[in-house]
């Protein structure tokens, strides 16, 4: 306690020293005068007073420091002392100070930044209970591994399987929301019972549904997302006894799913309805060979391993195929851990940022490690001074690790800034296609990581001096007097930058590789027009939802030709499930003449779109052969259809296509082919000529069946070509629509060209990001180098000087100095060049239309690098060869 | 200093100082230097470097507090005065110290007896 209190009071002591050093003089002072007087009283002479006062009193500047000792605690008086030596040290060399802080302040920031997000998405967990347990299942066929599972074969599934606990399908769908304000159209989301049991997601409110419930002609019940229940229900806690109408449909609430709850396969991260599968009056859920599109999630029992699931279920679909050979025939079940599937075909462009991450860091290192390595040459001669005035080499030791720790304080709180907001907005940036982008926050771990990484290297190259000096004797290190021109340290500082120089290289080349790419992709021909064009989807009143086909079909025609009277409106069609880029629609057909095949798998596949006559002229595909429907194409006309090149080539090579027939599984139905139009790239720019499905058929939407017919109410496609102003003609068919009815909706509306775009998002963010890397590690580089050449050139302004008193040219000094630049830079360009060969090849996935060691990328990157760093080694070489030689020569 | 004044004992400063200010009441440091070094009968000389930071040790301590006050020649100076702590330091240290003395004195006197 009282050892505590005194300690209290030392340390305030230490922070007060003028003042009470002033007292304390006037203490001692008063104290030698009362002496003296009293001597004066015993008769003293007053100069023998004096003498004989300051002879008994001893030492005063010996009483000072043993008090000033007593006072404070000098052990924080030195460090208190070092840090204001260290920021004089740091405020003294301001180009120093802020090219360190700013290149470990952008190691720390933007690497941790990134990392975060890599982490989030590549290595973080699923946000489930036991996500390890979590499978998707997908029904391979013997042409192709992940299909969509039949209903009828789910259901078994489930029933026979004995390594799961528990087994769920789902599909997406949309619903009109009537009856609570404005029509609306809401994402929902059609589910067998135990979806949210195998992924351990638990109700808000109310509970989920049972395997009863779920069965096809149950009655009509929904769960909510939070979102929908804050939004339409105020969030009333007896939401549970209302009903909400769904497509004209009445539900009732049973529950409400918490908006925590994120799926990203299957864009689940924003349904707002979950509705039971035996809602669905889809036809085809009742055929075991129609897949759907439906997938499952499954839960695996606790201590089943994946490859015992994969025999369990193979095992259920032999014997499935044995009671259903007709269609079970050569059907499997796919098992893939559901985190694999999510982050799967993303891992190689995260391995490719994660490698830049890294790169930055080697760069930031270096850079910071050959600051120090030039500072640590000034000031060998400042510590050799200390060491002969009698420093110890800890007391010298301790001032560099104090200036150390005052460099890497401020850079560390920099960035954590650019940590913290970096995160946020590459989120932002991050395409809608990454899955998981939801649950990213900033990653501590990784932020230490870097910090340590960098702090490391900082404090371990910042000791240079106080070793230098330790090794070599102060005498030495005065007599060179600063110049200390040792050529181990030039040939240190030579390999960092030329190493400097390599890295940022490889990350230009990388960069410059994706921006090729991108420019080459769109010089892509489509095979269609994609300007000017609209696309929007619409509903008809849920009243006539599985109405009169008749009336339906009217009901769209009226729409087309209200639509096409807009001014500035040139061509308008509907477009049933599948546009360009957009989304597909596939079905299977057999050759006329040939007997049906027994199963689908032994049938031909073909993506299919269902249009009006409108459609090629909007589209700008061009005819090759024959002609494009007509408005006599319709339900009362024989069936037509329309092939492209590519199903021409593949199905009727050497024959003419035209007035030949194809048989559609679908219903059994012969359809004579009456024309031959150019292909489209379905499957976007880079990846169409790669898929396996490319063949196209084109359909008369009016001579679509009517059980499909009665579905359309529900939403079906308009796409449109315009000109003028797109603004009025979106609100033109807005009042369009709201005058119809206040049941119809008009939803999703985006042009074609930003279909088209964000096909290409991840490129770009992968381009994007690449490039800020690259133009960061430019910058770190570029500073490098400066740093470098500035401090070369202090080091020889004793030799400049002699030079240019001598009589040299000073644009010869300017070309000596900018020369030793670009040596440096023109080696580590070569070592760049033989790296970027090699680690580009990585890239090869990610690259379109050039090959990853493409002449021109690297060519056109090497001369933009040589460009930097001359101008980064111009500055300072301008600077020396403009010196004063009298001045120099004077002052060494 | 003069040889025949002994040097203080390290660790009895304090009891002396703390003495002094229980018996004297408020006193500058010269005051106090001139009490000890009268009390000793002239054995002790007491200069700045000891004095000094021996009061900042008490101040720090809180046996004692100090404040700049008029001498009796109306001089400017800066008194000392005891705590209550100080009182309870004060005889705690001095029990202390007459055991000390008590037990020191056991082991000279049979030496004194045998010469």
């Amino acid at each position: 306690m009282k050892t505590l209190r005194a300690l209290c009071r030392r340390l305030v002591g230490t922070f007060r020293m003028q003042q009470a050093e002033r007292e304390f003089a006037a203490e001692l002072e008063s104290h030698l005068e009362m002496h003296i007087e009293d001597n004066l009283c015993s008769g003293m002479a007053p100069g023998e007073a004096r003498r004989q006062a300051l002879i008994h009193l001893g030492g005063m500047e010996q009483t000072r420091q043993s008090y000033r000792e007593q006072r404070s605690l000098p052990w924080v008086e030195n460090l208190w002392h070092d840090i204001r030596f260290g920021l004089r040290m740091l405020r003294k060399s301001p180009v120093f100070t802020t090219v360190a802080v700013l290149t470990l302040a952008l190691g720390i920031g933007a690497n941790t930044a990134i990392f975060s997000i890599v982490n989030g998405v590549l290595l973080h967990p699923l946000p489930f209970p036991h996500a390890e347990q979590l499978i998707i299942l997908h029904e391979s066929k013997p042409n192709f591994e992940f299909g969509g599972i039949s209903f009828p074969n789910f259901k078994d599934w489930r029933r026979d399987n004995h390594s799961f606990s528990s087994m769920s399908v789902s599909h997406g769908y949309y619903f009109s929301l009537t009856g609570k304000g404005e029509a609306e159209l809401v994402d929902g989301q059609y589910m067998t019972s135990g979806f949210f049991e195998t992924l351990g997601i638990k109700p808000l409110l109310g509970r989920t549904f049972t395997e009863q419930e779920e069965i096809s002609g149950a009655a009509p019940i929904a769960l909510i997302s939070e979102g929908l229940w804050k939004r339409t229900f105020d969030a009333s806690p007896n939401v549970l006894s209302k009903a909400i109408s769904l497509n004209g449909r009445s539900y009732s609430i049973i529950g409400v799913i918490p908006s925590s709850f994120h799926l990203t396969i299957w864009g689940m991260g924003n349904r707002d309805v979950y509705v039971p599968m035996g809602q669905w009056n889809a036809p085809g859920l009742l055929a075991r060979d129609a897949g759907m599109g439906l997938r499952a999630i499954a839960r695996l029992k606790p201590g089943v391993s994946i490859e015992q699931g994969k025999a369990d279920m193979a095992r259920v679909s032999q014997n499935l195929a044995k009671t259903f050979p007709d269609v079970d025939t050569g059907i499997g079940a796919s098992l893939v851990p559901m985190k694999e599937q999510i982050v799967g075909d993303v891992r190689p462009f995260l391995l490719v940022i994660m490698a830049a991450v890294g790169l930055v860091l080697m760069i930031a290192c270096v850079n910071i490690a050959s600051l120090l390595l030039a500072r640590s040459t000034t000031r060998t001669q400042e510590f050799g001074i200390r060491a002969a005035l009698g420093a110890s080499r800890t007391r010298m030791i301790r001032q560099l690790l104090t200036e150390s720790l005052l460099l890497s304080i401020a850079s560390g709180a920099l960035g954590l800034v650019i940590a913290v907001w970096g995160t946020h907005s590459c989120l932002r940036l991050l395409p809608q296609t990454l899955p998981r982008a939801e649950d990213i926050g900033l990653d501590l771990r990784v932020l230490f990581f870097t910090l340590g990484i960098t702090l490391l290297t900082g404090t371990l190259f910042g000791l240079l001096p106080a070793f230098r000096t330790s090794r070599t004797d102060p005498h030495s290190a005065l007599k060179a007097g600063g110049r200390g021109s040792s050529t181990a340290r030039h040939r240190t500082q030579n390999i960092f930058v030329i190493s400097e120089m390599a890295i940022a290289l490889v990350l230009l080349i990388g960069a410059g590789l994706m921006i090729r790419s991108l420019q080459q992709l769109w010089k892509v021909d489509p095979g269609f027009n994609p300007h000017n064009i609209l696309i929007f989807g619409y509903t008809l009143p849920p009243s006539m939802i599985g109405g009169n086909p008749t009336a339906i079909r009217s009901a769209f025609r009226n729409f087309d030709d209200q639509i096409a009277a807009i001014p500035g409106v040139t061509g308008v069609s509907q477009s049933w499930s599948a546009l360009p880029i957009d989304n597909e629609n596939d079905i299977q057909f057999w050759p006329d003449g040939q007997p049906k095949p027994a199963s689908t798998n032994d049938m031909k596949g073909t993506l299919s779109y269902s249009v009006g006559p409108d459609y090629l002229k909007i589209m700008g595909i061009s005819l090759k052969r024959g002609r494009f429907f007509t408005s006599r194409d319709d339900e009362k006309s024989p069936l037509v259809g329309v092939i492209d090149e590519v199903f021409a080539q593949k199905y009727f090579a050497g024959q003419d296509p035209i007035g030949k027939h194809i048989m559609l599984a679908d219903g059994d139905k012969r359809v004579e082919i009456v024309g031959v139009v150019g292909h489209v790239k379905q499957w976007g720019l880079d990846a169409d000529d790669i898929n396996p499905l490319r063949v196209q058929l084109y359909t008369s939407w009016m001579q679509t069946p009517d059980d499909f017919v009665r579905l359309a109410p529900s939403g079906i496609q308009a796409v449109l070509r315009y000109q003028g102003d797109l603004t009025q003609i979106f609100n033109a068919i807005r009042r369009t629509v709201a005058q119809n009815s206040h049941e119809q909706i008009f939803y999703d509306v985006h042009t074609m060209q930003s279909s088209l775009s964000s096909s290409l998002a991840q490129r770009r963010f992968v381009m994007i990001l690449l490039g800020s890397f690259a133009v960061l590690s430019l910058l770190l580089a570029s500073i490098g180098i400066y740093g470098v050449i500035a401090y070369l050139i202090e080091q020889r302004f004793q030799e400049i000087g002699i030079r240019l008193a001598l009589g040299a040219q000073r644009t010869h000094i300017l070309g000596l100095i900018l020369w030793q630049g670009m040596r440096l830079a023109l080696i580590g360009i070569a070592v760049g060049i033989a790296a970027g060969l090699v680690l580009t090849r990585t890239m090869t996935q990610m690259l379109y239309g050039i090959s990853a060691t493409d002449p021109g990328t690297f060519v056109g990157v090497a001369a933009l690098l040589m460009l930097v760093v001359a101008a980064a080694c111009y500055i300072p070489a301008r600077r020396a060869s403009h010196v004063d030689p009298m001045q120099i020569i004077h002052s060494q | 200093m003069g040889e025949n004044k002994a040097d203080i004992w390290k660790g009895t400063l304090a009891l002396m100082v703390l003495k002094t200010l229980e018996a004297m009441g408020p006193l500058h440091g010269y005051g106090i230097a001139r009490r000890i070094e009268q009390t000793s009968g002239g054995l002790l000389s007491l200069n700045y470097g000891t004095l000094y930071p021996a009061l900042l040790k008490l101040e720090q301590e809180g046996a004692i507090t100090s404040e700049w006050g008029a001498s009796e020649k109306n001089r400017k100076a800066r008194f000392y005065s005891i705590t209550r702590a100080g009182h309870k330091l004060l005889q705690q240290e001095a029990r202390e110290w007459e055991q000390a003395t008590i037990i020191l004195a056991r082991f000279l006197a049979p030496a004194q007896e045998a010469q």
